[in-house]
């Protein structure tokens, strides 16, 4: 059964491959569009380098460096917004303004603030932040109030609550947090290497690939953000199912 | 555990503009059991939860005479469980320091199969569940416990065998079981109440 399903899935991307390299040989412009096999052979190019690996690594660990401050940043900010509605109502504006302005115009702000060099950083921050301030909160308003009343009843303290009711409930919702988040914090943060073109970062690359119209370095490229950052989406959800559960066992 | 008296002063309570009870005064001795009858949406849930604090009466006021030194507990007409975790942890959650696994297993193991006792609440039936809830009230530490129909949802044989352990575990404290069934109050021994 699941080797006809992955065998189905590699039919489908086979054909679209071929309807990919059949698009680029009727174009026949490889400035235009390239096919697949031209990516390929671009990818293969970049792979051994070391600036490749360096550039990864850098965009990598900036963004991720932004999206883990402000997954702790969202959380207890959130945690405190839920607890009191004055400061909820007080970040307000602030909140819908982080989600509303474009990322274009941060970018350009944070250049102007604190540079190219950590923009990655600063942008990734300010994009996850709202997402997981927002869910923490959903999280946990969706508590089972007749749950907290017998906690209530039952005297049972602060870590109790936290492991049997607050965790339970939060989870869920960070975790569908989290994979909104993570998609963002990787485009938003690469668009802002584009646009700031910090040195030896995959959004450099990208724009030196405009400026050379190496298309198939651009797609190349494209296609190393895809990957890096679903593997990261992984593995971040993965730690963040297994270290709440660890809470919730031993807290 | 010293004795007390658990006392209501002229209680009232309404709800959307229709009064539920008013001038309640009842006087509720430690180390007795109480059957609360009334007919559906009597207030009895209600009365409870004033009793609890989780509510305020309209009018009137209650205490606890002379205060003991743990507080009231309660089955709810909900079981209120946390559904992921599994019985055993339910009820060393409401425990606090003076918590004791193994005799916390052996007492659970006295009203339900064993294996179920560290399956997830979730996947026990409905009155497994119910017993859980009602091992839970009795081992948490306290003065009294009100109970809210504790005995639905268990058929007769469990129901007596369930009454049984109530009995023997309530011990000198205060116990008020709000009930339908005439029969209960006699499996209980208790005293017979309709205050509303």
């Amino acid at each position: 059964m699941f080797k006809a399903f992955s065998l189905r899935k590699a039919g489908i991307l086979l054909f679209w491959a071929a309807v990919w390299q059949l698009a680029a040989l009727f174009v026949g412009n490889s400035i235009v569009f390239v096919g697949p096999i031209e990516v390929g052979g671009a990818l293969f190019g970049l792979i051994p380098t070391f600036s490749f690996w360096q550039s990864v690594g850098c965009s990598l660990g900036k963004i991720s460096m932004g999206f883990l401050a402000a997954f702790v940043c969202g959380i207890g900010v959130g945690s405190i917004a839920y607890g009191c509605r004055m400061f909820r109502e007080f970040l307000e504006p602030v909140v819908l303004l982080m989600k509303s302005i474009p990322v274009a115009s941060f970018v350009i702000l944070a250049l102007i603030w604190i540079g190219s060099k950590n923009l990655a950083v600063f942008i990734s921050f300010l994009v996850v932040f709202p997402i997981l301030y927002v869910n923490t909160i959903a999280g946990l308003e969706s508590m089972d109030q007749r749950l907290l009343e017998m906690a209530r009843v039952f005297s049972v303290g602060f870590c109790g609550r936290l492991r049997c009711i607050c965790l339970p409930a939060l989870l869920p919702y960070l975790a569908s947090g989290c994979r909104v988040a993570l998609g963002m914090a990787w485009k938003s943060g690469i668009a802002a290497e584009v646009i700031g073109v910090p040195s030896h970062t995959i959004g450099e690359n990208l724009y030196m690939a405009k400026i050379y119209l190496s298309t198939a370095e651009l797609f190349a490229w494209t296609l190393v953000v895809i990957v890096v950052s679903a593997f990261f989406e992984k593995i971040f959800l993965v730690l963040l199912e297994k270290g709440v559960r660890l809470c919730i066992r031993f807290a | 555990m010293h004795p007390f008296r658990l006392v209501t002063y002229n209680l009232s309570k309404a709800y959307n503009g229709e009064i539920l009870w008013s001038g309640l005064n009842l006087v509720w001795e430690s180390g007795h059991i109480y059957c609360l009858m009334g007919a559906s949406g009597a207030g009895k849930t209600t009365l409870f939860r004033i009793l609890l604090g989780l509510e305020k009466p309209d009018e009137g006021t209650f205490s606890l005479e002379p205060p003991p030194q743990s507080r009231l507990t309660a089955v709810f007409q909900e079981n209120r469980l946390c559904e992921e975790f599994s019985p055993l942890e339910n009820v060393l959650l409401v425990m606090g320091k003076t918590s004791d696994r193994e005799r916390v297993a052996f007492e659970l193991s006295r009203l339900l199969p064993r294996e179920s006792i560290a399956r997830p609440v979730n996947t026990l039936s409905g009155g497994m569940k119910r017993r859980v809830a009602i091992v839970r009230s009795l081992l948490a530490p306290s003065c009294g416990i009100l109970m809210d129909e504790p005995f639905t949802g268990l058929d007769e044989e469990t129901r007596r065998q369930v009454i049984r352990y109530v009995k023997e575990k309530i011990g000198d404290r205060l116990l008020v079981v709000a009930t339908h069934q005439e029969e209960e109050v006699k499996e209980l021994g208790g005293i017979l109440i309709r205050p509303f």
